[in-house]
């Protein structure tokens, strides 16, 4: 056991760990952000619109996810109409293409997530909400959002995991994330299980961080569902 | 070429090529999935028989493969089992490296995740057959091989059938990965397609349509099942 | 006593889709008045006092309650909506309204329940209403579970921390949907004895109700309704024992057995 050489390719492996990270949380946010406006599409009750969210959820879950990534990184670069455009100085960077399409893709995901944590509030303290005299706005922030998020706390969770994991992707677009690196260890020295072994403890780990995170945070939120206080 | 000459049957086009990387992604999905069937099958009763150690064991693996990349284990999986067969030929007396065929090590990577997956999709189906079926099963002499046969399998089956056609899906998408190991399936295709006539944005999109279509024609093929294998039971929601 | 009826309904009426379900109900309670709104189902009692609030829009009809009209208006493809959302939220948090299924707020506690409205949408200030909300709990008998989640409470429990809910709100008229239909025997008693000692302080309440002993001993007058339309009308005494309406009397007849 080559203590050295572990530790080594420990460190180099951890050096990586930050740009996983702020992809995998730039995507996260950006993904949420389009998924709350796709999610009010669908349940805006408006044809149009019910149909481009239906169809977005439909092409983005449908497809894998390594294509899609192909297509903003080496797509869209290709295109004549995209380099001479505004976005282009964004579109250059392999980091914005990579978050991009992630957030796309994690969008679709999140906007199904959205829609069945709203359909799962009780249609009775909705109406109470009414009878009171709540406006629309109101109504949507104390009661329906609440009760939505204590719903949809266990599927984000999984999402944000399955997050983690799609962020390995990015070393096929060139960015240096942990999975490259590990890759690039392999290459180098030749050595195949040690850095491969050691990237996976380094996910693992970071995706039981969250899991047991959000754990934490659906138990606090849900006292209700857990048995009285004698 | 023209743009969607390009996709065409004729000299020049794509059109034979990309169909041939799509039946080779099926191909290798299903078998992905029908070995991901037997390790979930395995680690399902593992969990189920009531053994600790069992259990404990199944419990590890499904744990251990959610939690794992997808194209960690793509890459594990194929340079593992070379380094594996290399050693093994080495020690045999055969030099050199020695690799395994792709369409193998990529079958067993998308098997082994969807196998971490399909294990609590049995689990909970077996767990909703009402006891009350076993025990008449039991009571009219059926012994535990019959039992299993006629009555606790085809049950599970179709309360399973839903979830199966969810990580069917999942089993396509993940075999896209496999085009690390340069296995000639459509993700593959669409990139040395796109490589060789720079239209990068044509063959990607293309794929991606391609996707689409197996996706949703598979989903249909899922649910007529479905509707077949549930015939004559009462469903909780429509 | 004013002279102001607390709430008006005039000739109401309701369709959904091709079946009409009030041709015309109209209604006038004054200050301490005590409505039970009896008829088998189907008869349009649910959906009449439903529209009072305007949880259904009705087609045609004028709701006053305290003097102030709710003012209607048609849209485009001929249906009526209310003209003034604000309105209806201001005249909606004057009514309290008590439902079959409780309808209790579930992330939140019974105390942070009855606080709910009357901070965020009276906009009183937090802690007079969670002295106002103390008071009301220990009225309804329900002190010792402020802090218990609706999760936790029986039927009767939760029905009885609604009613405080509506109280909260201060409201002119308290309506009350088939407040019982949805308890066990045994926990009706409970909330009925809750509506009766409102009642008896003067409250104005329409009770939507199948429960014939309330109708009959608490109410100040009776309603019946029978397909849409005010089949009897008038103080319990005159229809129970002895109405002129055959249908009345066949549905007493029926509920009794």
């Amino acid at each position: 056991m080559d203590f050295d050489f572990i530790t080594k390719t420990f460190v180099r492996l951890l050096a990586a760990l930050p740009l996983t990270l702020s992809v995998w949380f730039l995507s996260v946010v950006l993904g949420g952000l389009i998924a709350a406006g796709v999610t009010w599409m669908r349940v805006s009750g408006l044809k149009p619109f019910e149909l481009f969210a239906r169809a977005y959820v439909l092409v983005f879950r449908g497809t894998p996810l390594l294509i899609q990534l192909f297509v903003v990184y080496y797509g869209l670069a290709s295109l004549p109409a995209v380099r001479a455009s505004i976005i282009w100085p964004f579109l250059r960077d392999a980091f914005n293409c990579a978050v991009l399409s992630l957030a796309l893709c994690t969008a679709g995901y999140q906007t199904e997530i959205f829609r069945g944590a709203l359909l799962a509030v009780p249609h009775g303290q909705v109406e109470a909400a009414r009878a009171c005299g709540m406006s629309r706005l109101l109504m949507f922030r104390r009661i329906i959002f609440p009760i939505a998020l204590r719903h949809g706390l266990p599927a984000y969770s999984t999402e944000m995991i399955s997050m983690v994991k799609s962020t390995a992707l990015v070393s096929l677009v060139t960015l240096w994330d942990v999975m490259s690196i590990a890759l690039k260890i392999r290459n180098d020295t030749l050595v195949t299980y040690l850095p491969l072994i050691l990237a996976g403890a380094i996910y693992f780990v970071v995706n039981y961080i969250i899991g047991a995170g959000f754990l934490a945070l659906e138990r606090r939120l849900s006292p209700h569902l857990r048995p009285r206080p004698s | 070429m023209g743009d969607l000459a390009i996709f065409g049957f004729g000299e020049g086009g794509w059109g034979l090529a990309l169909l041939q990387g799509a039946a080779m992604t099926l191909l290798v999905s299903a078998c992905g999935l029908l070995i991901g069937a037997a390790i979930g099958g395995l680690v399902a009763w593992a969990r189920l028989s009531g053994k600790l150690f069992a259990g404990a064991i199944g419990q590890a693996y499904a744990a251990l493969f959610r939690g794992l990349p997808e194209l960690l284990i793509v890459y594990f999986v194929y340079f593992g089992t070379s380094t594996l067969l290399t050693e093994t030929a080495n020690a045999l007396g055969r030099e050199g490296f020695v690799g395994v065929p792709s369409f193998a090590a990529g079958a067993l990577a998308v098997g082994v995740i969807s196998g971490a997956y399909q294990a609590e999709v049995f689990r909970a189906a077996y767990l909703a057959i009402s006891r009350g079926e076993l025990e008449a099963a039991v009571s009219v002499g059926m012994n535990r091989a019959l039992s299993f046969r006629r009555i606790i399998a085809p049950q599970v089956l179709r309360f399973a059938l839903p979830g199966l056609g969810n990580l069917w899906q999942v089993a396509l998408k993940d075999s896209s990965l496999i085009s690390v190991t340069g296995l000639t399936e459509l993700m593959r295709i669409s990139q040395v397609g796109a490589g060789s006539t720079h239209r990068p944005f044509a063959f990607y999109l293309g794929g991606a349509a391609l996707y689409l279509v197996m996706t949703l024609a598979t989903t249909r093929f899922f649910d007529v099942a479905e509707a077949r294998a549930t015939r004559g039971m009462r469903r909780a929601t429509g | 006593m004013s002279a102001t009826p607390a709430l008006t309904v005039d000739k109401m009426h309701k369709s959904f889709g091709q079946l009409e379900v009030l041709r015309g109900v109209s209604l006038t309670a004054n200050d301490g008045d005590v409505i039970s709104i009896l008829g088998s189902s189907g008869s349009g009692k649910s959906t009449f006092l439903r529209c009072i609030n305007l949880l259904e829009t009705p087609d045609e009809g004028v709701v006053t309650v305290a003097g102030e009209t709710i003012k209607m208006r048609r849209r485009g493809d001929g249906r009526a909506e209310p003209a003034d959302r604000r309105q209806v939220d201001r005249i909606r948090s004057e009514l309290g309204m008590v439902f079959q299924s409780f309808n209790l707020w579930s992330h939140l506690t019974v105390l942070e329940n009855l606080l709910e409205a009357p901070v965020h949408v009276q906009k009183r200030p937090r802690a007079e209403c969670t002295e106002e909300a103390r008071a009301l709990l220990a009225k309804v008998g329900m002190s010792d579970r402020a802090n218990y989640y609706p999760a936790h409470l029986s039927g009767g429990q939760q029905q009885r921390a609604a009613i405080a809910r509506a109280l909260a709100m201060r409201p002119k008229v308290m309506l009350f949907d088939e407040p019982t239909s949805a308890l066990d025997p045994e926990l009706v008693g409970e909330v009925l004895r809750v509506m009766r000692a409102l009642a008896e302080e003067g409250r104005t309440m329409l009770v939507v109700t199948h429960e014939m002993s309330f109708a009959r001993d608490v109410s100040t007058r009776v309603m019946f309704l029978h397909q849409g339309l005010v089949e009897a009308e008038g103080p319990p005494q005159e229809l129970f024992s002895g109405s002129t309406s055959d249908r009345f009397r066949q549905f007493i007849s029926k509920e009794r057995g």
